[in-house]
């Protein structure tokens, strides 16, 4: 029983019945198959995270969010400047309690360059209604390229808990067709 | 058994150490180490009340038609949920079954009992410090705690104390095995569930070395000593203690199947080496799944990443499976030779289903293989990952694991401990008849609706997903909403199956009829006898289990794609 | 089962290693520390700085 020794003090020679091998070598094969296929998704799929992170600092990267903002803001929302950068350009997008800072206006099937930091706690990068989570720090920039595929109004709920205004906080990213 | 001499050469200076034989089982058992199983059991079931009752309130909470907590409030009892369920009840529960599986199953003395005394002080009064720590509101960090957020500084201090008390608790066990193997109260190798108990303890080893490495700094800066960690390798060493411990959770459960099956059916394992194995996988790569939390962050590389999430090539995964076949084929086999031989299925009809340990043991063999251990693998794929990390997918997919399998399976032992450990008969049969069924039902329920919400981009720990408080405006899909209605109904089921569990063992603890030293109880099936294989060695008769496998494994590949091709759907980004 | 020392066949390498705990411990450690946290941590340790 599994809980006495073992009957047989060699146990480690008693042979192994055919189904368990069968099921050993399955299970093993499938793990190799569930392992490349992430590195094949590296090579072909089309959504992979870049891994290009910089230290930062919440001045330093500040100074780079008002610099976009001064240079391509279109309009604001409720006060919340909406910025329209050069498609192929930077976006800098800043988290912070409680705000998704600025809002951002894309135009579809273009490239952007995002970069993310957050100016005091962690926050969550939850774009809606894609559904793409990303996890923003403080004191690191993460920069890696969007391209939206379909135009529309978009969210961005933070989902990572932020202290008691977490859910107030809400941003906005526009595609556009042009 | 192997018999033992009854006076062993001890230490001068101790007492002799006092044994009873149990009855039924014929286990030898430490009156001293008995004492500490009921001590830190009880204690369990304590936290796991506190922390249930939160968990109904979080689910409350998140049920859109009711709403019941204030923001504040919400925030508060879900960080003391995660601490009281996740840390509290899992780990105190887990010492009774390391002291249970060395000193009772090794018929054994229990290394320095009073030494397990003091753990068991110093893990109860760090939980209390941070219990009050988070209800006295200055502490609404989390569970997870990170840094830059800070807690008040007992928050830490209450966790490093409870730690420390595990790892001392982790000290007897292992003490305890030595002292077996040089007082020779066993032949050979330890009993399989043992075997199981010694993994889950190495891994909790890491697990709470990890949380002592990381909270002892965040402690110093909550005092204003030092500057703050890092807020990544905070989080990076953090979380080798977070998952670490839902992996000590899942070695220690799966003893808990073998245990059940062994007692309950007299199952034998198919194959020893393939069981131990299986757990010695486990020991290896399971705890390098903390990296499943680390998918989306900044600065760590794809190679790390993809190394690290996937268990060095899902090698912990491969044990995961074995054992998924081997519990449910010994079972299997027991059951056909004990005459239900009729079919592919007479074995699992005529299975004891009015045992609450047997149906609790399979329901959370059932639930964690097919809900908690697929979602797991799916949500820890590198870049599925993107798709899920934060949304209610992740609680979703722990509460099938924590709550539908370790919990589950926790709840079935102790329909044995009670008798066997405490010498009390279950109080109300007809309540502990239904409970694993009416808890299996809401935890396997609040699984899915949350995995589901979560795949409709519901974030997770947030009060409100109306918004109706933001100064823009937002709406998750009606169907979204629909399943966080579900999930509080199924929450409620839970904690129904909660309250069931709770009230019948206290009472029974308290009121049970005792069960006299020499008296026997009927735990095993009337039929059941101990049996290893049945067919030959080459051609065990297990085709019941060989289907269930293959069903599970055509589940497993299915839903594992469908979710690439939900991540093909989405913006494409490099 | 208990004449096991008139024997003498050598019990298995891999069973005297899983009936090791000790061994398993060092093993069980060891692993997630170095490809784990020291892995990780060197990786974050090398952030370069931002332009």
């Amino acid at each position: 029983m599994a809980i006495a020794p073992p009957a047989d003090r060699m146990w480690w020679r008693t042979p192994v019945a055919r189904p368990e091998i069968i099921w050993i070598v399955v299970s093993f094969l499938w793990g190799l198959v569930m392992f490349f296929t992430m590195i094949y998704w590296h090579a072909y799929g089309k959504q992979n995270l870049s891994n290009e992170t910089y230290r930062t600092t919440p001045m330093k990267y500040s100074a780079k969010v008002d610099e976009m903002v001064g240079k391509f803001q279109v309009r604001d929302d409720n006060g919340i400047p909406v910025v329209r950068p050069p498609a192929g350009g930077d976006v800098y997008m800043l988290a912070r309690t409680w705000m998704w800072y600025p809002h951002i206006e894309l135009v579809k099937g273009q490239s952007y360059k995002f970069h993310f930091s957050s100016l005091d706690l962690q926050h969550g990068f939850s774009l809606q209604p894609v559904n793409v989570n990303l996890q923003v720090h403080p004191g690191y920039e993460h920069v890696l390229t969007f391209t939206p595929d379909e135009s529309g109004e978009y969210s961005v709920v933070c989902n990572e808990f932020c202290g008691l205004g977490h859910h107030l906080m809400l941003g906005k990213i526009y595609v556009v067709e042009k | 058994m192997v018999a033992t001499p009854e006076s062993l050469p001890l230490p001068a200076a101790h007492e002799e150490p006092r044994f009873r034989t149990c009855a039924s089982t014929g286990l030898k058992i430490h009156l001293a180490a008995q004492t500490l199983i009921k001590a830190n059991a009880v204690t369990a079931v304590v936290f796991l009340a506190i922390g249930g009752l939160f968990g109904l309130l979080v689910a409350l909470t998140r049920w859109p038609a009711v709403h019941l907590l204030p923001a504040d409030w919400f925030y508060l009892v879900l960080t003391a949920h995660g601490l009281d369920v996740l840390l509290l009840w899992i780990i105190f529960f887990e010492i009774a079954i390391l002291y249970f599986a060395s000193a009772v199953l090794l018929g054994s003395r229990i290394a320095a009992p009073r030494v397990a005394w003091a753990a068991y002080a110093l893990m109860l009064i760090g939980g209390l410090i941070t219990n009050v720590a988070v209800l006295q509101g200055g502490s609404t960090v989390m569970f997870t705690s990170y840094t830059p957020m800070m807690a008040a500084p007992n928050f830490y201090l209450g966790l490093i104390i409870f730690a420390v008390g595990a790892l001392v608790a982790l000290g007897v066990f292992f003490g305890t095995l030595v002292v077996a193997r040089d007082e020779r109260t066993y032949e050979g190798s330890v009993p399989l569930v043992t075997f199981g108990a010694i993994t889950a303890a190495i891994i909790a080893v890491f697990t709470l070395a990890s949380g002592a490495i990381i909270l002892i700094p965040t402690y110093l800066w909550s005092l204003g000593l030092i500057s703050m960690p890092d807020p990544l390798t905070y989080k990076l060493i953090w979380w080798g203690m977070g998952h670490s411990s839902q992996q000590i959770n899942v070695s220690a459960h799966v003893s808990i199947w073998y245990l059940i099956a062994a007692v309950v059916l007299g199952a034998k394992p198919l194959s020893e080496k393939v069981s131990r194995m299986a757990f010695f996988l486990y020991i290896l790569f399971l705890q390098l799944a903390s990296a499943h939390h680390l998918m989306v962050e900044p600065g760590l590389s794809s190679e790390w990443k993809v190394f690290n999430t996937s268990y060095a090539m899902y090698l912990a995964v491969l044990g995961s499976m074995i054992h998924g076949m081997t519990v449910p084929g010994a079972i299997e086999a027991a059951q056909r030779a004990n005459g239900y031989d009729k079919g592919l299925f007479g074995w699992l009809r005529h299975a004891p289903w009015g045992n609450p340990a047997f149906a609790g043991m399979f329901l959370s063999l059932i639930m964690f293989g097919f809900i908690g251990g697929i979602s797991g693998v799916v949500l820890g794929t590198e870049q599925i990952n993107l798709i899920m990390h934060n949304t209610i997918y992740v609680p979703g997919h722990f509460h099938g694991t924590v709550v539908a399998g370790t919990t589950l399976a926790f709840m079935a032992g102790t329909w044995l401990l009670l008798p066997l450990i405490f010498q009390r008969e279950i109080i109300w049969p007809r309540i502990a008849r239904w409970q694993p069924y009416i808890f299996a039902i809401g935890a396997g329920g609040i699984s899915l609706f949350m995995m589901g919400a979560g795949t409709l981009g519901v974030a997770r720990r947030h009060w409100d997903i109306t918004f109706a408080d933001a100064s823009m405006s937002f709406s998750y899909p009606p169907a979204a909403f629909l399943m966080m209605g579900l999930n509080g109904i199924c929450a409620l089921f839970a904690a129904t199956g909660g309250i069931m569990y709770i009230l019948t063992v206290v009472a029974t603890v308290l009121w049970g009829k005792r069960i006299a030293d020499g008296q026997a109880v009927q735990l095993a099936s009337p039929k059941a006898r101990v049996v290893t294989e049945y067919g030959s060695i080459e051609h065990p008769k297990i085709p019941g289990t060989i289907i269930l496998t293959v069903i599970f494994f055509v589940a497993f590949v299915l839903y594992y794609y469908v979710n690439w091709k939900y991540l093909a759907e989405v913006w494409p980004m490099r | 089962m208990s004449n096991q020392e008139h024997t003498n066949e050598r019990v298995p390498v891999m069973q005297r290693v899983l009936d090791n705990p000790f061994l398993l411990l060092f093993l069980g450690v060891t692993m997630p520390t170095v490809l784990y946290i020291i892995w990780g941590i060197i990786e974050i340790a090398q952030i370069p700085v931002a332009p």
